[in-house]
């Protein structure tokens, strides 16, 4: 067969033999519908921005990040990077953001590990514990969070007595002004909590603001975490076991040993949504007075009124944390899938 | 008896230890339970949530106009009627063709319990007790003449009916809104039960073509528009709404030319549509996903244009199984309303934050809670069930069936 160059574009041809128009020609509309597509947004795009920079010139807020060195002026009742008002706005958004990362790290373990309870129990063999773990589920998961975290915070954190009074655990005391925990003190001694003049005292105190977010958020994560673990397991055939009970294995020893380890395929990239979500509900913390990254960042807008290097701010370290969790979750999930002999 | 005794004891006390599990969930659950009673009852003062029913169920909307929500109220029950009533006489052959089937019976008989029971529980005046009972009579009367007569109607007449939804809609907005000769009632004053039912259903209604084309970008072979899909997909499933919110807020107005911001109800109705969009996009794509690439070579093949075949063939496989994730998102898009109390605006929660800011309801916070959680429990409850009984229905064998 020759071959034909076959440039310029030959015309294409109906099946009848009848020229196919340019407009309809498979060749041209791909590029005809993305240019449409393309055009369109880069207008709008344009729009935006010609607006954003006319209306920042007038405000006299072009973008600018000087302002990041001004002494904050506003107090963070609980930080673990020590700051005080005097100290600049970038120090501020810093400790906003290690709070942030306190809270996610804390409800990643206690969700992962109430959740992973809370699945496993929905396959016990006791009705009642099968059925309250449903209930459970059904009723954190059709309330809002926010309503969870408030109710959490004004109507049980908040209304827990002082002194004498308090919740007292060994090793750990439950009061209105904060949760202490036992831990080492000077010398690497081992404290409680102990009362000093009507004041609890404790190597470590978390306030209520957090432990009502901390409880809120497992809470809330929980129930799904729950689920995704239910949905892991029962997808693992039935068959294994019933074939690990006939080897004379425990319910645990199945569980652990023979039906999670498969189970974990599935689950892991579960998790990992449910990682990222509970990351981002975290920002709700602003709702039970927690000074987290979202509300040193509300608060930095309402004093400086640099409402786009904020929300720029904002957003891009929520996006870097939700990434830094996807990373890590694909890695783990690599580990976990079937390796094909 | 004895069957149940063993069942009973099979589920509960089947070897010790579960015994023992047993026995600890019951008392755990006889004091929570005791303990729950004795506040319902005994401790709360429930006047908090009697007192204010009104402002929990629209804001500060004018007491004046407020006819037009009753009216707007008596349309959507007549409407449920109409359609509860067309669908029950639609022929089904894996249904008798019984006009009240037990369930419908158990609901409307709920229906009546309710429109009876809770006007009375909140204390409401005589004058809007009644009207109450008239809009459940609505709802009833028109489910029993939409299934008496419904199928006596031209076809024609019963193809257009569903049309009246969306212009019922309209006609909500419109009552909400004013124009048209009524008095505009600012959406500053919208509030309570009605501005969050506004918000998620706008939202709602408007992500779903969003997101089903965002979904179809996602997945098309057209690099700039897959592209495209993929950044506003993951940029705005990697913020967390309250951020999105505040941006909605704070940024719109720089980026609109002066003067063309939206009002804030809206400005928030649209971010929490954008933002919904991008959820809605991946539940649409995974039942893309598991449609087989034969059916749209198949109706590509019968000569259909592809807009054709993903609109009569691909995306009825689709949605239908996206439907449960689909509406798992409708149902956290209603819970995310709540957010919107976080930027001031006069939702449920929003309006339950006035009320217990008023020094006569001080420290009240846990009976009106309570009534939230329950309220927004019933409502994603009736939403789940709904979707459940659509899969059902939308079930391919059930379908086959039914011809």
């Amino acid at each position: 067969m020759p071959l034909t160059p076959n440039l310029p574009l030959p015309a294409a041809l109906e099946p009848g033999g009848a020229v196919v128009p340019w407009w309809r020609d498979r060749r041209v509309v791909p590029w005809l519908v993305q240019g449409g597509v393309g055009l369109t947004v880069l207008v709008l795009v344009a729009f935006l921005l010609s607006n954003l920079i006319r209306n920042l010139t007038a405000a006299g807020l072009l973008l600018s990040w000087s302002w990041l060195g001004q002494p904050a002026g506003f107090d963070i009742a609980e930080t673990v990077l020590p700051f005080q008002a005097s100290d600049p706005y970038w120090r501020g958004l810093l400790a906003g953001l290690v709070n942030t990362l306190r809270v996610v790290i804390a409800g990643l373990i206690g969700s992962t590990a109430l959740g992973t309870l809370l699945g496993m129990a929905s396959f016990s063999g006791n009705g009642l514990l099968r059925g309250l773990t449903r209930v459970y589920v059904e009723v954190v998961r059709n309330i809002p969070l926010l309503l969870q975290l408030v109710f959490w915070y004004f109507v049980v954190f908040l209304a827990l007595p002082n002194g004498t009074a308090a919740l007292q655990l060994p090793g750990v005391v439950l009061a209105k002004s904060g949760l202490y925990l036992s831990g080492f003190g000077e010398g690497l001694r081992w404290v409680a909590p102990q009362l000093v003049s009507g004041v609890w005292q404790a190597p470590l105190r978390w306030s209520v603001e957090f432990a009502a977010l901390l409880t809120g958020l497992i809470a809330y994560s929980s129930a799904f975490i729950a689920e995704v673990v239910r949905g892991g397991i029962a997808a693992v055939a039935k068959g294994q076991w019933e074939a690990a009970s006939s080897l004379g294995l425990s319910w645990l020893q199945t569980l652990r040993q023979v039906v999670l380890p498969q189970a974990l395929r599935v689950i892991v990239p579960g998790l990992n949504t449910q990682y990222i979500s509970l990351a981002k509900n975290s920002s709700l913390a602003v709702a039970v007075g927690f000074t987290d990254l979202y509300s040193v960042a509300e608060t930095t807008l309402n004093q400086t009124g640099r409402a786009v290097e904020v929300v720029l701010f904002l957003l891009g370290a929520y996006l870097a944390i939700d990434l830094f969790i996807s990373v890590v979750m694909n890695s783990l999930n690599r580990l976990v899938q079937i390796r094909e002999r | 008896m004895t069957a149940l005794m063993r069942r009973l004891r099979h589920e509960l006390f089947a070897t010790p230890a579960d015994g023992l599990i047993t026995v600890l969930l019951l008392g755990l659950l006889g004091a929570g339970g005791a303990g729950f009673l004795h506040w319902a009852f005994r401790q709360a003062q429930w006047a908090v949530v009697r007192v204010n029913s009104t402002l929990f169920a629209v804001g500060r909307y004018p007491i004046e106009q407020q006819w037009r929500i009753w009216l707007l109220t008596a349309l959507l029950a007549a409407a449920t009627g109409i359609t509860w009533g067309m669908l029950r006489s639609h022929p089904r052959p894996d249904r008798s063709g019984e006009l009240w089937p037990r369930n419908d019976r158990i609901a409307s008989l709920l229906l009546v319990l309710l429109a009876l029971l809770l006007p009375l529980a909140l204390g409401l005046t005589a004058a809007i007790q009644l009207r109450w009972w008239l809009i459940t009579a609505a709802l009833l009367l028109s489910r029993w003449l939409a299934g008496r007569f419904g199928p006596l109607l031209p076809p024609l007449a019963k193809r257009l009916l569903p049309l009246g939804l969306p212009l019922l809609y309209l006609l909500g907005m419109v009552l909400i809104h004013g124009g048209l000769g009524l008095l505009p009632v600012p959406s500053a004053e919208w509030g309570g039960l009605l501005l969050t039912l506004l918000e998620a259903s706008f939202a709602i209604l408007l992500c779903f073509p969003l997101g089903v084309l965002l979904a179809l970008g996602r997945r098309s072979e057209l690099p700039l528009l897959r592209w495209g899909s993929v950044l506003y997909i993951e940029f705005i499933r990697g913020a967390p709404l309250i951020t999105l919110l505040f941006l909605g807020q704070n940024m719109l107005g720089f980026l609109l030319p002066g003067g063309l911001a939206p009002e804030r109800v809206w400005r928030a109705a649209w971010v929490l549509t954008l933002f919904a969009a991008a959820y809605l996009a991946e539940a649409v794509r995974s039942g893309l996903a598991a449609v087989p690439r034969g059916q749209l070579e198949a109706a590509r093949s019968l000569g259909m244009s592809l807009p054709q075949a993903f609109a009569s063939v691909v995306l009825p496989q689709a949605l239908r199984v996206a439907l449960p994730s689909m509406v798992g998102q409708f149902i956290s898009l209603l819970q995310d309303t709540t957010l919107l109390s976080l930027i001031g605006l006069m939702e449920l929660l929003g309006t339950a934050r006035t009320v217990m800011a008023n020094p006569a309801f001080l420290g009240r916070n846990a009976e009106v809670y309570f009534t939230l959680a329950v309220l927004f429990w019933c409502c994603c409850a009736a939403l789940a069930l709904g979707s459940r009984a659509l899969e059902r229905r939308l079930d391919p064998a059930a379908l086959a069936r039914s011809g």
